[in-house]
């Protein structure tokens, strides 16, 4: 017999999957769209089953029609934001969409609390009593507010970060280390405090701590690290949707937030991996601090080169490579390259892109970048599939790249990025480096690949003086 | 001030000090340029080149500023004007009598080829910039003579083994060589002293061929001493081996301020295959090959040609002119700071001080040593290394951690009460999955990966929904905004998502 509450179940075990079939559909670029679709449809069934249930459940007529009311305001903006949201805005638009969900937790733990625990005696409390977890529910409502505020501020912070709202250096706090592990410490203190004795102010106290937590952790990671620090926010809004999930008893929440919790991990390692940095010096902060550099080194004088050499250099090309970094999308170049490319392409030169696993702010940035300004995905290249071939490359464009095609990370054991797996340029023939000046990059380390032999500057805004270079060609 | 460019007077020079791309840069950097007529007619550039360049044919000596290949003929210097420079390859370290002849004359000389081998000073370093064009040119020498192909093919008519190619020394000449010689196709082999070149060598194609044999290091640990009179030893025992074997042999090897080392016996050249080149690109300092020539070419008995041509550079004249030119260029524009036609000389500048021979009568040679500052900067560095290098985790380690891990949620697992016991299941299971699924996404979708994976986490609204309208006043406020809040991330998630991915496309 079919019941409500029956198919609901069911219905949640096929959205489960269909969640795991969009994923592994988003592995490959032929198969990306179709993924995305199988998670619209797993989404459009747990929404329908959840409603149904709750219609089910006796749902007062104005909650309904609040419900009604919050979801389609929700999707109205929803929608408009990602319809409007230019590609260089990403990084921005996912951060404060982690914060929503961390946002969501907070309250759903806080719901929890109001249910069963501001009302003991009630039917739910009963309930949870007679399975003798009632023990465990305070637990899950304390864990799931404490993830969701972290997740809720530390995304906020991310998001102005990246937005330039606020200035992107590290917040440096006198024993920071000390500071976040004194959190966790209290955490577990008054965990174990409020399972004993769930009282009200004690949820007050761990959402503030939560909320602080979360601010100072991201508050002392700097822009450069923005990369990991969005996919472990990522990771987070995970966890606290599986928190959730504990918290109400439904295996939906429990299995999606543990399956965007370990993705978000994963993209975490491999970020980590990308700057050979272990997680947990990023998620510490503090890059670069007390890193002995060798500056003050002579690096002699860089040589400074004119759009024409530029244009005319490519000209004489056949192979050519383009390193692009956060500075193109500054710069909103991305379209300008694409022409570049595309001119290039037309003259018969073999030309890709060296993509930096931390380029950019984001994981996938620039990918996403060149994917707007219609560059033909198959010639955008992973590090590890292009930087065997750059000795065999005549010209490397590098836009707004800096520490990721440092060569002091292979080669000066004194530097504080070495052992950083970088794109080694400086192999091809010639290496072009547009820059606005000659500052360092994020990680404050000297750039030798600037004072090299094959090496020249071109200075100024990136979109226009790749313009001027594609006038150049022709 | 005026430039004045010179025609060569030394028998046999085919360069000149500008060439007609060079002197617009020299114009730029605001100097009037003087070009003797002729001056770079053996080169390639004729005097209407010249012209066409902006610059006037007339008597370089009457210039302030004099550019030569080569040192000036006396009866040149005694045209010079009071106060003049006079700047080119004058080799101040092997010719002490010019120095004498220079600083007893009231002008300045800049002696290019005694640069500092410091980075800063790399784009002026002109025996870096003739160097790599001797070493092209030996190959080319080397293969004109050859009578063989230098790339294997396997044709109609039978199939042609690769030439193989000997480069002794990995210097810039050494080098230049190797590239040249890979990229027609010969199997190349090199040595250097040097073990830090090898990764060099690689990268263009070449394989080092080490003297310090590493078994036989590891063995002789206690015999360091031993060990360096074996050096030489091995190094010719090596040098007979690849004798008998290669095709052809580069030699590159000099030592500054002493007669090249001799590398190459004449038993190892009569080893070598009827129709074997050797080119001894140290001929002029005495010769890495016994029986080489300077200048010369020489057949042996047993049929193999050394080739001792000391102009190999020169061989290339307008490759070399241009590359000698833009040397000047950037010299000039290090002691032109304003841009303006004044040559102004920075004494504390080491590297204007180490070309420095005379100023106005005054001899400034020898110059003080010039610390090269990569060295001490790498000492200072070496501590660092250690903190860097990571144990790798050994096998042993890896068990006992994920023992550790195992039993750590055996307990947790124990202690929990069985209704939550199945969710903890499913938590395991999925994060499983989930790390599963991910591992293989395609580097490039990592951005619409997040951006779906944050859309599915909006699944918290279902928590939401279940909480609102349950008869509870503020449990309902609270879930209605989370329902918004979490209903923006669904479809705006989903929605962006479906607009990036429809943005990647093939070509």
């Amino acid at each position: 017999m079919i019941t409500v509450a029956s198919a609901a179940s069911a219905a949640y075990i096929v959205a489960a999957l269909l969640f795991i079939l969009a994923l592994d559909g988003l592995s490959r670029h032929e198969t990306s769209k179709v993924g995305n679709t199988f998670g619209i449809a797993g989404m459009a069934l747990a929404l329908a089953a959840t409603i149904a249930l709750a219609i089910d459940h006796h749902i007062e007529g104005y909650g309904l029609a609040l419900l009604v009311i919050a979801m389609v305001i929700g999707a109205a903006i929803g929608l408009w934001r990602a319809r409007v949201v230019a590609m260089t805005g990403m990084p921005e638009l996912i951060a404060l969409l982690h914060s929503f969900v961390g946002l969501a937790a907070v309250l759903v733990g806080w719901n929890g609390y109001l249910l069963v625990e501001h009302d003991p005696h009630g039917a739910e409390a009963a309930n949870l009593n007679a399975v003798s977890t009632l023990g465990i529910h305070h637990a899950e409502v304390f864990i799931g507010v404490f993830v969701g505020g972290v997740t809720l501020t530390g995304s906020i912070i991310a998001f102005l970060k990246l937005s330039a709202r606020i200035k992107s250096t590290p917040l440096v706090l006198p024993g920071k280390n000390l500071l976040n592990l004194g959190a966790l410490v209290l955490f577990v203190a008054l965990t174990v405090w409020f399972c004993a004795d769930p009282q009200l102010w004690l949820l007050v106290v761990v959402t503030l701590l939560a909320l602080a937590l979360g601010l100072h952790l991201v508050a002392s990671i700097g822009g450069g690290d923005m990369p990991v620090v969005v996919s472990m926010l990522n990771s987070y809004s995970g966890w606290a949707a599986a928190a959730s999930g504990f918290l109400l008893g439904n295996d939906l929440l429990i299995v999606t937030g543990a399956l965007v919790g370990s993705s978000g991990a994963y993209l975490s390692y491999i970020m980590c991996t990308a700057m050979n940095r272990s997680f947990l010096s990023v998620i510490a902060g503090g890059f670069g601090i007390e890193a002995p550099t060798s500056a003050g080194a002579d690096l002699g004088t860089h040589r400074e080169t004119s759009v024409a050499e530029v244009a005319e250099l490519l000209s004489s090309a056949s192979a050519v490579a383009i390193a692009p970094g956060y500075g193109m999308a500054v710069a909103q170049a991305q379209y300008a390259v694409a022409d570049l490319t595309k001119a290039l392409r037309d003259k018969g030169k073999q030309v890709r892109f060296a993509i930096h696993p931390v380029a950019g702010r984001l994981p996938g940035h620039m990918n996403v970048l060149l994917a707007e300004a219609k560059v033909p995905y198959d010639i955008v290249l992973e590090m590890d599939e292009i930087n065997d071939d750059f000795a065999d490359t005549d010209v490397v464009l590098v836009i707004g790249a800096n520490d990721t095609v440092n060569p002091a990370a292979a080669e000066d054991p004194g530097s504080p990025i070495v052992g950083m797996p970088v794109l080694r340029v400086w192999e091809a023939g010639d290496v072009v480096v547009l820059k606005r000046s000659m500052a360092s990059g994020y990680a404050g380390v000297p750039n030798p690949l600037f004072y090299r032999d094959n090496s020249a500057m071109l200075f100024g805004d990136a979109k226009e003086q790749v313009t001027a270079v594609i006038a150049g060609l022709q | 001030m005026r430039v004045g460019v010179v025609k060569e007077s030394q028998v046999g020079e085919t360069r000149v000090a500008a060439t007609p791309g060079t002197v617009g840069q020299l114009r730029s950097l605001g100097y009037e340029v003087v070009v003797e007529p002729g001056a770079g007619e053996r080169a390639g550039f004729a005097d209407e080149a010249y012209a066409e360049a902006g610059t006037a044919l007339g008597d370089p000596l009457e210039a302030e500023v004099v550019l030569g290949v080569n040192a000036l003929a006396p009866a040149q210097l005694d045209r010079l004007q009071p106060g003049a420079t006079i700047i080119g390859i004058l080799g101040p370290r092997t010719n002490p009598d010019l120095v004498m002849d220079l600083a007893r004359r009231p002008i300045t000389a800049l002696a290019l080829d005694a640069a500092p081998r410091i980075s800063r000073a790399q784009s002026l370093d002109v025996l870096s910039s003739m160097a790599n064009i001797a070493g092209y040119r030996a190959v080319v020498e080397a293969a004109h003579v050859f009578g063989r192909f230098f790339t294997g093919q396997v044709t109609a008519a039978g199939k042609v083994p690769p030439a193989t190619v000997l480069v002794c020394g990995a210097g810039v000449a050494g080098l230049a060589a190797i590239g040249t010689a890979g990229s027609l196709g010969a199997v190349v082999r090199a040595t250097d002293p040097r073990p830090e070149v090898a990764d060099q060598v690689k990268s263009l194609g070449g394989e080092y061929l080490s003297i310090e044999d590493p078994e036989v290091e590891v063995s002789a640990t206690g015999y360091a001493k031993e060990m360096g009179q074996d050096y030489q030893a091995r190094e010719a025992q090596l040098y007979a081996q690849q004798a008998a074997d290669v095709d052809i042999i580069i030699t590159t090897a000099l030592i500054p301020g002493r007669p090249a080392p001799r590398l190459i016996t004449a038993d190892m050249v009569a080893s070598m295959r009827p129709g074997s080149v050797i080119v001894d690109m140290a001929a002029a300092s005495g010769g890495n090959v016994e029986g080489s020539m300077p200048g010369e070419v020489v057949r042996t008995p047993g049929g193999v040609t050394i080739i001792g041509y000391t102009d190999l550079a020169g061989r290339l004249p307008a490759q070399a002119s241009q590359l000698y030119g833009t040397n000047l260029v950037n010299l000039l524009k290090l002691l032109t700071p304003g841009k303006d036609g004044q040559l102004v000389l920075d004494e504390d500048d080491v590297v204007q001080r180490s070309i420095l021979v005379c100023r106005e009568g005054e001899s400034r040679w020898p110059p003080p040593p010039v610390q090269v500052s990569a060295a001490p900067a790498q000492t200072a560095a070496a501590p660092a290394v250690e903190r860097q290098v990571k144990a790798p985790l050994t096998a042993g380690r890896r068990l006992t951690m994920v023992l550790v891990a195992a039993a750590v949620v055996f307990v947790l697992l124990a202690i929990s009460p069985a209704a939550l016991t199945v969710h903890l299941t499913v938590f395991a299971l999925a994060i499983v999955i989930g790390y599963y699924v991910i591992r293989s996404v395609h580097h490039a979708l990592h951005t619409p990966l997040m951006s779906v994976t944050n859309a599915i986490s909006g699944i918290i609204v279902v928590g939401a929904l279940l909480q609102i309208g349950q008869h509870n006043t503020a449990i309902t406020i609270l879930s209605a905004v989370a329902i918004l809040v979490a209903s923006i991330n669904v479809f705006g998630g989903f929605a962006v998502t479906r607009r990036m991915l429809g943005m990647f496309s093939r070509s």
